[in-house]
């Protein structure tokens, strides 16, 4: 045993584990650092000649540089070595350090092992179902590779003919896994701590600065899917609130996180009852449709009626809430009016004086300073652009008065300050807004590039009343999505025309994928058994399924193999069914009594079916021996003489 | 403990005779089937089951269902191919095993003839301390070689066929232990007198008069004119030689067991042994007489075999 796992690694043997890791460093590019893949492919490859070539082993005294290099890399982009993102760069980097080291049979198995290991931990960053596919399909480098480890197979010819087994393997493997993926117990809490939340993800943050977006808005990935119970908002109703944001120090705007304080009252004649898939942030905020009556379970409702969830989401959540599209929120001014007035000092002295004169101008008539804002984006020769020129100290002034050209963030932040200035109490409130309708699906699909910022004004009356700045300089933005308005040229190729079409439809696969698997969690799980009258299904009842499922499932492939793969005799067979059928009607065919004088003596012992064994010896004879291969037309003769023949019991 | 774990070891055996070494003899053909073949995970299997539980772990953990289902999957796949380890055994026929000759001390040659409907792969075989590894597919040969200490009949020992394909997770094994004896030759003696001739013996043997045509070859410098073959010659671009071959008058040796009266039967065995390898290298006749019985004088391979067999069988 020992001597076969020391033998050298053979040729094919060796080439497959490069391929499995190449698969592995491949399906994790898209979250490692390009510094990173590049050596790493690289020095794979010239272990790869190195040893094919040159056949030559890898000195130590390069392996442990190499390894002081992974190691220092992996502080130096996360500052310490432990938590999942580090883990996973540092596994990748060490499983291609085994392979510069492997040499013999069990240097490869322990090689194979690991890689399934960093396989599976490429999903714990992108769970989709194509990343998941994608993954499965890189277990077939790893299986062909421990397939090759047996010595004494037949070797294929083409390196790509040694994964077709492991396909095979796979698929058969799949109903148990589906099983066990039902039954295995999901644990209520984890055993330690939930993936690293200080790990860079793109989404809305609870601060804005004009320029901050850009990222996010080409970020096509998934935000969030919402499905509505009815019909759906019409297109420019479709505003998610997140963030509402009062604090601006002349640079950015800032969520401020109150819990101790109730929500804002709100009048509203109807809500709108919907559920939304939330892509995990690693935030607590909750994106809702406007304004939410409540807050779901496991989230609070703060002032300005933002949801909070009490922990980060770091996995898909599910929620369902009731939203109103009409409202009256906060129709009598609260407390604490004055910050919503708040302006930093020394900041911006033209929009200041601008917003003053407008008050000059227009006296108590909020409503008309509201539209002379809106008139001024609209006539003043501003235009929309996801690259705007950079601004100065006073960013307000320099793009209000100088550069006239933005997106939503400075809309909405020019406007609010604009309304500060002329003393209509206003903010900035960011989420997102649009969408993609999924007929098929009937959901809404939001992604990332719809984030969008706008601003509430409160007037007196109505309360706190939504106004998008970005529509009166490109409607479209509002009626069509975020791609409508984005200036040509501007957005990246996949962002455009039919492929986001395409991918818009192809996401309907992802929400299944979602609901299905993803969402299905401990509480979906002890509700498995519903449909059979238990209610709640207890981790004792699970385990027990499993186990159940697993014997079975053993069972089903014992039968399997056990199955004889050779083809018995028909004609014995035949002859078989007879001595059957003989045998109880008292005739035993003795040891080593051949067929001709078996069927003698039963006619001598049943004279009533004399005639019929005889000629049934006959013609077994003849198809036993006059031909070397039987004829089919007289062989299902025989079969059927045998069916017909009566067992009757014998008298005795 | 150690004793009580051997005592456990040992009904065992006697509980699971297919398990075993006790497996009785069996006539061959020898078809494996589900009754005897066995199925443990390797070392490399355990290891791997203690990481796919890691794998599980981590996957419930974090609460990923993407991770736990591919877990599930690969576990899943592992468990499979404990079917295909059985399966690359299953139905696998011994058909036979043919025996070369070996004299004792010499490794026998053997030649195990194996069947299966469908290809096989990985199967691997102990035999004396040696692994062999070989796919089967159709009818398939393979040559062991077996250790042999005793001249005469040897039992074939049990032999281990066993398996780890396809991933090396799982071992499935089966014993066979072929009801069949193979015949080792006794080892002649290193070095000794030639055999004590008759008296007559050189007389009756006179020298070969006549001189054999054995071969045409062609004409090298030296060579003397009259053996030139002047008509096949014609035919040909260069000269031909008739080669002629010459055979050395060697006498036949008529070997006797009581002859050799004054040793004991092993000596006497190990001598005639010696002197029958000699006789054949040299290309005498030979003639045996034994107190079993007598082989007239011959020579050749099959001879020589039949004579070395006599020698081999006696008591």
């Amino acid at each position: 045993m020992n001597a076969a796992t020391a033998a050298p690694l053979g040729e094919r043997g060796f080439d497959l584990a490069a391929l499995s890791v190449v698969a592995v460093i491949a399906l994790h590019a898209p979250h490692l650092p390009w510094w990173l893949t590049a050596p790493l492919l690289l020095v794979l490859g010239l272990r790869w000649w190195q040893r094919r070539s040159q056949h030559a082993r890898t000195s130590t005294w390069l392996k442990l540089p190499l390894l002081a290099l992974l190691v220092l890399a992996v502080v130096g982009r996360y500052g310490n070595v432990f938590g999942q993102g580090p883990g996973t760069m540092l596994a990748i980097g060490l499983l291609v350090m085994k392979l510069l080291e492997t040499e013999t049979v069990r240097d490869a198995r322990v090689g194979m092992s690991f890689a399934c290991f960093t396989l599976m931990a490429a999903l714990l960053s992108d769970h989709s179902l194509v990343a998941t596919i994608a993954v499965a399909l890189g277990l077939l480098p790893p299986l062909a590779a421990l397939r090759s480890l047996e010595p004494g197979r037949r070797v294929p010819a083409p390196l790509w003919r040694e994964l077709l087994p492991g396909m095979g393997l796979l698929a058969v493997a799949l109903p148990l896994a589906m099983l066990a993926f039902l039954l295995v117990p999901r644990l209520s809490s984890p055993l330690w701590g939930a993936p690293n939340s200080a790990e860079q993800r793109s989404g809305l943050a609870d601060n804005m600065t004009p320029s901050g977006f850009t990222q996010l808005l080409v970020d096509n990935s998934p935000a969030l899917r919402v499905s509505f119970e009815g019909p759906p908002p019409p297109p420019d109703q479709r505003y998610f609130r997140a963030y509402v944001m009062d604090q601006y120090d002349g640079v950015s705007w800032a969520y401020r996180d109150a819990a101790d304080e109730p929500p804002a009252a709100l009048e509203a004649a109807h809500g709108i009852r919907y559920r939304i898939n939330l892509e995990p942030t690693r935030q607590r905020v909750l994106p809702t449709l406007d304004v939410p009556l409540s807050a779901p379970p496991d989230a609070s409702l703060r002032r300005d009626r933002v949801v909070v969830a009490d922990k980060p989401v770091d996995k898909l959540l599910d929620y369902t809430l009731t939203s109103a599209t009409a409202y009256r929120l906060e129709p009598q001014p609260g407390g604490d009016q004055a910050r919503w007035l708040e302006l930093p000092d020394g900041f911006n002295p033209r929009t200041l004086a601008l917003g003053q004169s407008w008050r000059k101008q227009y006296g108590s008539d909020d409503a008309a300073i509201v539209q002379a804002a809106l008139a001024l984006f609209h006539d003043g020769g501003f235009r929309y652009t996801l690259a705007p020129a950079p601004l100065g100290r006073d960013a307000m002034d320099d793009f209000l008065f100088d550069t006239h050209e933005g997106f939503c963030e400075h809309y909405s932040s020019a406007f609010t300050v604009l309304m500060r200035a002329a003393g209509i109490p206003a903010r900035v409130v960011t989420g997102y807004q649009g969408g993609y309708w999924n007929a098929m699906g009937s959901y809404l699909l939001v992604r990332n590039s719809d984030a969008h910022a706008w601003s509430e004004v409160w007037l007196t009356g109505r309360g706190w009343v939504r106004v998008d700045p970005t529509a009166a300089v490109r409607p479209q933005r509002i009626d069509f999505g975020a791609a409508a308005a984005a200036p040509g040229g501007q957005l990246p190729w996949y962002q455009s025309g039919w492929l986001q079409s395409m991918r818009n439809r192809w996401d309907i696969v992802n929400r299944w994928w979602n609901l299905g698997v993803n969402g299905f969690d401990a509480l979906r799980q002890r509700s498995l058994l519903k449909p059979f009258g238990v209610s709640e299904t207890e981790t004792s009842t699970l385990v027990g399924l499993l186990a159940a499922s697993c014997v079975l499932a053993m069972l089903i492939g014992l039968a399997w193999v056990w199955r004889r793969r050779e083809p018995e005799d028909a004609v014995r067979a035949a002859l078989r069914g007879l001595e059957h059928k003989l045998a109880r009607m008292g005739v035993v065919r003795a040891r080593g009594e051949g067929p001709r004088d078996f069927l003698q003596r039963a006619a001598r012992v049943l004279p009533t079916q004399r005639e019929r064994l005889i000629k049934l010896m006959h013609h077994y004879l003849e198809l036993r021996y006059a031909h070397n291969e039987a004829a089919a037309e007289s062989l299902r003769a025989l079969q059927r003489a045998v069916r017909d023949f009566p067992v009757s019991r014998v008298v005795k | 403990m150690n004793g009580l774990l051997r005592k456990l070891a040992q009904h065992a055996e006697r509980r699971l005779p297919a398990l075993t070494r006790l497996r009785q003899p069996e006539p061959l053909p020898i078809e494996l089937d589900r009754r005897r073949i066995y199925i443990v995970p390797s070392a490399f299997g355990i290891a791997f089951s203690v990481l796919l539980m890691v794998m599980l772990v981590g996957a419930l953990n974090y609460a990923n269902n993407a991770a736990l289902l591919l877990t599930c999957m690969l576990g899943a796949a592992c468990a499979s191919s404990m079917l295909l380890a059985f399966r690359a055994l299953d139905g696998l026929r011994l058909r036979d095993i043919r025996a070369g000759h070996a004299t004792a001390g010499e490794p026998l040659e053997l030649t195990l003839s194996f069947f299966a409907s469908r290809l096989r792969e990985a199967v691997r075989l102990d035999c004396a301390d040696e692994t062999h590894a070989f796919p089967v597919d159709g009818v398939t040969e393979l040559k062991v070689y077996l250790p042999t200490v005793w001249r005469g009949w040897q039992e074939l020992p049990r032999l281990r066929i066993w398996s780890t394909w396809p991933l090396g997770l799982f071992r499935a094994w089966s014993w066979l232990h072929p009801q069949q004896s193979v015949l080792v030759w006794p080892r002649p003696e290193v070095g000794g007198p030639p055999p004590f001739l008759p008296a007559d013996a050189q007389e009756r043997l006179r020298p070969q008069p006549g001189e054999e045509l054995a071969a045409l070859r062609d004409y090298r410098r030296g060579d003397a004119p009259r053996h030139i073959a002047w008509k096949a010659s014609a035919r040909h671009h260069d000269l031909l030689v008739k080669d002629f071959d010459r055979p050395e008058p060697r006498e036949t040796w008529l070997l006797d067991w009581d002859a050799l009266r004054s040793f004991d039967s092993e000596t006497r065995i190990a001598r005639l042994a010696r002197w029958l390898g000699e006789a054949e290298a040299q290309g005498r006749r030979y003639s045996l007489k034994l107190p079993s019985g007598s082989i007239t004088a011959g020579c050749g391979p099959t001879h020589y075999a039949r004579c070395m067999s006599a020698l081999a069988l006696l008591p």
